[in-house]
């Protein structure tokens, strides 16, 4: 005979939340198509770019250049794609449904990618970080690594927020899609492959529209690799985009 | 049963939801207490996934309240006591059902133990498995564990056996009865009607957004009277289709197969005018003609 219970056992929250996330990272991790490029391109376009064709003539340093703004180029990944295309397939599937009707501490969904785009953040950093020491001779003060790391890891949010809304908008099918037109276009307009200084002036001209452009900013300033020009307006853009981009996606899931 | 909770399990009060231009509820009142199955049946489109929507606060109703266990369906506590089986449930393809279940026993207080989910939603065999590479009627069962591993007081059915094998849907039906008896509520849709012969104490049927007619499986049945007459007979399918009381006569193999509102008086003349009939046998509308014949009174 089932009888309720007079003093209820206690849900523990904390563990929700540590397996929603542990599960969210797994999840990711065994998905060839996310795992690649994401964990590949960064260090490989790294080494490619920096180390075997490092121009280390004039001012210009490209180990540590590339050093910030590959990393930028890599974290935007879990975010644009870890958000976009699982957000996108869990909508569609009938995932995110089932666990709105289940008994799931109120935010823990969002919690646990978000958690899992900053471990891959962190992932990112450091695998960027060991090559850039071994083979790319970059030496850093530890208080530039650690301010890297920051920038690298909270950098995850604004991208996060853009690649939720993607997911509330679009198919599972189109969503990598979309993300990839979004990801590729504003790295290389943000002047995350090469400096904007080598690029056309209208290019450098609009860098400022791009989310991207402002953490690579931040991340440069952070390895020295241009003098901190001030840190704010960067950091209120990179803000602004999350907020809005938030805003839109809880406009899209209160229609949906 | 009634007695442990006076409350419903889940309520709709006068409950009406429109999408656009379409009345998807239209001022429906339904309510399922502990201990009691309540099936709802009706075609697709009916509303039937919209009153379940309504109920567990996935959609607002546009007036009217849906209530669980009295509270308001975003009540976390009203939840934690409902456990959840919708129709597509596409779960992430590389998780494994050890990693799924262990994720929403979590969300509840005193979760049955993975053992447990395991036997009665017959996982044995699966829990290393990705979700993604069972076949569908695993995934089925998968999602079964899901909505009975928190003990819950409630529960929602969503087509739960479409996809499953007789023997799956047999097994799924005990752990339904068991759960029924120790109190649980259960609201069920199903397309499959013995399904709903088999459990359900109570039967809601919903066309266009009203429910057209509500009762036990018995009394749904009886608002049919047709019954259905079948013998081997040498007389002639004319002759019969003329006596007043015959709705209509066809045959059927070397089977008669006469459809009347009076069984016994048919029957009675069957039997005087050929005493070689054979293989008699009287069938009441099943729950698929009575609801042929709802729909129907309802158009």
């Amino acid at each position: 005979m089932n009888v309720v219970a007079l003093v209820p056992a206690q849900v523990s929250l904390p563990r929700c939340y540590a397996l929603e996330g542990k599960h969210e990272f797994l999840r990711l991790l065994r998905a060839p198509a996310f795992v690649l490029p994401t964990l590949l391109f960064p260090p490989m376009f790294y080494v490619l770019f920096a180390v075997l064709f490092g121009n280390k003539g004039g001012g210009f340093h490209a180990n540590v250049y590339l050093l910030a703004t590959y990393g930028v180029f890599g974290v935007m990944s879990p975010g644009l794609f870890g958000f976009g295309v699982t957000v996108a397939s869990d909508r569609e599937r009938g995932w995110l449904t089932l666990k709105r009707a289940q008994p799931m501490p109120p935010g823990a969904y969002l919690v646990s990618k978000l958690a899992m785009a900053m471990l891959f953040a962190g992932i990112i950093f450091s695998i960027m970080g060991v090559l850039a020491t071994t083979l790319g001779g970059v030496r850093l003060p530890v208080s530039s690594w650690a301010l890297l790391l920051s920038v690298d890891v909270v950098g995850v949010l604004p991208f996060c927020a853009i690649g939720l809304f993607i997911g509330t908008c679009v198919s599972a099918q189109a969503a990598p899609a979309i993300a990839n037109l979004i990801y590729l276009p504003m790295s290389f307009l943000a002047g995350l492959w090469m400096p904007l200084s080598v690029m056309p002036a209208f290019i450098a001209k609009i860098a400022p529209l791009w989310p991207a452009y402002h953490l690579a900013r931040l991340a440069l300033g952070a390895v020295d690799a241009v003098p901190i020009d001030a840190v704010l307006p960067h950091v209120l853009a990179l803000a602004a985009t999350t907020g809005v981009f938030l805003a839109l996606a809880r406009r899209q899931l209160a229609r949906g | 049963m009634r007695n442990i909770d006076d409350k419903p399990a889940a309520e709709l009060d006068s409950v009406s939801k429109r999408y656009g231009t379409v009345a998807a509820l239209d001022g429906i009142d339904l309510s399922v207490h502990r201990g009691e199955l309540l099936a709802l049946l009706g075609p697709n489109g009916a509303g039937k996934s919209t009153a379940i929507a309504l109920c567990l606060g996935l959609s607002e109703p546009d007036c009217g309240e849906a209530r669980l266990f009295g509270e308001s369906p975003h009540a976390l506590g009203s939840r934690r006591r409902t456990g959840v089986m919708l129709q597509s449930a596409g779960m992430p393809d590389t998780l494994k059902v050890r990693e799924l279940l262990a994720q929403t026993r979590s969300y509840y207080a005193d979760p049955r133990s993975t053992a447990e989910c395991v036997a009665l939603a017959g996982l044995g065999g699966l829990m290393e498995r990705r979700y993604g590479r069972l076949s569908g009627g695993q995934q089925r069962r998968v999602q079964f564990a899901l909505a009975i591993c928190g003990r819950p007081h409630l529960l929602f059915l969503d087509e739960p056996t479409t996809g499953l094998d007789v023997e799956a849907r047999a097994s799924l039906w005990q752990v339904i009865r068991r759960m029924i008896d120790e109190g649980c509520a259960v609201v069920l849709t199903t397309h499959y009607l013995e399904e709903a012969e088999a459990l359900a104490d109570r039967v809601a049927v919903l066309a266009r957004g009203r429910i057209v007619a509500q009762g036990s499986v018995g009394q749904i049945r009886s608002r049919v009277s047709q019954r259905r007459v079948r013998c081997t007979s040498s007389l002639d399918l004319a002759t019969i289709g003329k006596w007043p009381e015959v709705r209509s006569v066809c045959r059927d193999g070397d089977r008669i197969e006469i459809v009347t509102d009076a069984a016994e008086t048919v029957v009675r003349q069957l039997l005087f005018e050929d005493s070689a009939l054979d293989d008699l046998e009287v069938q009441r509308a099943g729950l698929a003609e009575a609801l042929i014949e709802i729909a129907r009174e309802a158009a």
